[in-house]
């Protein structure tokens, strides 16, 4: 039924890393030209005394089927981008080829070709050309693009006298209003304020519904697994996982702060602590299972091992909360816990587990800190592990969650769902 | 179902990709008319430097190269002479220079949407037009005051306005090409359009230079265009069609060899722009 759009195979690129050596003197390039003029022609071969390469791709295989939304994941400098400049055509493979079936349109930029000069309205038919957007095209859209934009009354004035905010907004509306069969966006949504990335996520998700086959590069995971079906995590050049975005969004969490829902500490000498107490082991578990993605609505199990090397220690254990902009969200501290909380405890291994409830968090990252510390007779940390565990928390824009299926922005830093009541009181006002 | 584009690894052989132009026609009308409505963004008079700049450079070149310094005109009105060099001659010049850089001044655009390369030399060149012709009716004026009818050789007119099309895009895809690797090429084309404009016969007549040396000097396409244009605008001697057969020779050479060149650099310029 849906047909294969996109077919790489064994896609390579090759870039030459020391580049410096292109700017040698023109005069040695000059000089190679007129001993073989034919050297010239195959530019690309007159490089390769240079002997640093780095393969920004190599051995890429694979196929993207027709309405598919694909999230392509990777560190900086894994190769998302290079890869998505050959899909778009802007650089050619070294090795391998694509084969695309169908219109392709990149919106790797929002604003390419933007000219300061150029007034509001001339811009939106120079950057709506340069996207690929035939005259008549533009023509039939230019309203609805430029209400989008929200800079009517400015449409005739030169860009140059837009604020950068204005110039955004356009940038944008001209963007989203490309219909090509296939789209690859790129780091778009990481510029702009929250507001307006809220924004571009809603036409990403709408566009994503309207059943054309999108490629997705981001590294806001939480908007990766609710736009995308499914992700490719690249890693040195290679599809090291490709699988429903929900898995490879907390694959690539794992691997890129390197810390995971489980540590272990095997070594008890080099494990966190001191004399008195020592972590062996935190975990995050939601669903009876390890795991570093929750689903917002479900409930999180933090749990820790910890050594107690003290006869009638009194400890506690703690995690705080962390946000990603770095914020302690809350500390939730075992004191009245009523089997050994604010109590003398034996030499041992201890465990502790603490459950926060569903639709809590909001969603996003979370970092958590986990310690262990005597309390009585006076307070001394023992353990204080930062980035102990991290998870991710997903809305995933279904029933039983605040959100629901609302694709706007919800700020604030936890996201209870509360109870409410409406009531009619009267008809006749 | 629509078409299956291949993407693969750039080849050893290069094709005109005239079909692709086609398509993208509307870009090059896009990128010819972002050239002309900036090009006199926020100056005082506008649109009349293209009037302007040869004009003034044509009383320049009459009171020193011709009050003073008696170079012959073959008998034709020192302005009038002049300025009939200078009309191809500074269409070509800022062609040359405006598709010379234009990979690098649109270096963004390149790096983050594909459409043939090709597209930004051509919409260079052609946006020069629009300047000649403004250029143009000044020089009618100039006919005018000096009473000069011009002959039937006016039809071959479009033809020698070609050739400068093409030489100025055939040199404009080498060193465009260039420029995007080693930015010398920007230090280095003020020098070659000056020098390059002593070896044409913008202030003075091919005439003098000796006859069985005149295919040489036929060699830079530029004596071939300027000649036809003195010819075909105010009649005289038809230049010899030995110089014409080696000026279309040489463009013709220059213009595929810079199509080559410039599509071994387009598959990574992207890359090293």
């Amino acid at each position: 039924m849906s047909q294969t759009v996109i077919r790489a195979e064994a896609l390579a690129k090759r870039y030459r890393i020391g580049k410096r050596e292109r700017y040698l003197t023109f005069r040695d390039v000059l000089a190679r030209a007129l001993r073989a003029p034919a050297r010239l022609l195959s530019a690309s071969s007159s490089n390769h005394r240079a002997t640093n390469f780095i393969w920004a791709l190599r051995d890429v295989f694979f196929e993207v089927k027709q309405g598919e939304v694909v999230g392509v994941v990777g560190r900086n400098g894994a190769g998302k981008s290079t890869l998505m400049k050959i899909l778009a055509q802007i650089t050619r493979p070294t090795e391998g080829t694509v084969e695309i079936r169908g219109r392709i349109g990149s919106l790797l930029e929002v604003g390419t070709g933007f000219h300061p000069e150029l007034t509001g309205r001339e811009n939106v038919y120079l950057n709506g050309a340069i996207l690929g957007m035939k005259k008549a095209e533009i023509e039939s859209k230019f309203d609805e693009i430029v209400a989008f934009s929200e800079v009517e009354q400015f449409l005739d004035t030169p860009l140059k006298h837009y604020s950068s905010g204005m110039q955004m907004r356009l940038a944008f509306s001209v963007a989203a209003h490309l219909e090509p069969e296939i789209l690859l966006v790129d780091e778009v949504l990481a510029v702009g304020d929250m507001a307006f990335q809220k924004k571009c996520l809603g036409k990403m998700e709408h566009v994503a519904k309207t059943g054309r086959t999108v490629l997705f590069v981001s590294h806001n995971m939480a908007a990766v697994t609710r736009l995308c079906q499914r992700g490719l995590l690249i890693e040195g050049g290679k599809i090291i996982r490709d699988s429903n975005a929900l898995e490879v969004a907390s694959q690539y969490l794992n691997s890129d702060l390197g810390t995971s829902a489980e540590r272990c500490w095997t070594d008890l000498e080099t494990a966190p602590g001191d004399a008195i107490a020592r972590l062996k082991a935190v975990r995050v578990i939601s669903e009876g299972l390890i795991s570093d993605s929750i689903d917002i609505r479900k409930p999180v199990t933090l749990e820790m091992e910890f050594y107690n090397f003290k006869e009638r220690a009194e400890l506690f254990s703690a995690f705080s909360f962390v946000s990603d902009q770095g914020m302690i969200l809350f500390v939730s501290v075992d004191f009245a816990e009523p089997h050994w909380g604010s109590k003398p405890r034996p030499v041992g291994l201890f465990h502790s587990k603490c459950t926060v409830p569903g639709n809590f968090f909001a969603e996003g990252q979370v970092r958590v800190i986990a310690e262990v510390s005597t309390r009585h007779p006076f307070y001394e940390i023992h353990v204080l592990e930062h980035d102990a565990v991290s998870f991710q928390v997903i809305d995933k824009g279904e029933a039983g969650s605040v959100r629901a299926n609302w694709g706007r922005n919800l700020p604030g830093v936890v996201r209870p769902l509360l109870q409410w009541e409406n009531k009619l009181l009267d008809t006749n006002s | 179902m629509p078409p299956v584009v291949r993407i693969t690894p750039p080849s050893r052989w290069w094709v005109i990709p005239a079909s692709e132009l086609w398509n993208y026609r509307e870009l090059i009308y896009f990128f010819v008319w972002r050239d002309i409505k900036v090009r006199y963004k926020q100056t005082a008079v506008g649109a009349a430097w293209a009037v302007l700049q040869p004009f003034l450079t044509m009383l320049v070149f009459s009171l020193f190269f011709g009050k003073l310094a008696h170079i012959p005109s073959e008998g034709l009105p020192y302005p009038v002479f002049y300025y009939c060099g200078l009309l191809p001659w500074m269409y070509f010049a800022a062609s040359l220079q405006n598709a010379t850089n234009t990979i690098v001044e649109n270096q963004r655009v390149i790096t983050k949407v594909y459409f043939p390369r090709l597209v930004l030399p051509l919409s260079a060149t052609l946006s020069g037009l629009v300047d000649f012709a403004v250029s143009f009716m000044m020089f009618i004026a100039l006919m005018v005051y000096y009473g000069i009818r011009p002959t039937i050789a006016i039809f071959c007119l479009p033809l020698f306005l070609l050739l400068a099309l093409l030489t100025a895009l055939g040199a404009g895809l080498w060193l465009s090409a260039l420029n995007a690797i080693y930015r010398d090429v920007r230090y280095v084309l003020p020098f070659l359009v000056q020098f390059w404009m002593f070896a044409s016969p913008v202030v003075y007549p091919s005439s003098l230079v000796p006859a069985r040396w005149r295919w040489v000097y036929g060699l830079n396409p530029m004596a071939g265009v300027i000649e036809g244009f003195r010819w075909s605008l105010t009649g005289g001697d038809r230049p010899s069609g030995l110089l014409l057969f080696a000026s279309s020779l040489v463009v013709l050479t220059t213009l595929f060899g810079g199509l080559a060149f410039f599509q071994r650099v387009e598959a990574t310029m992207a890359d090293v722009v």
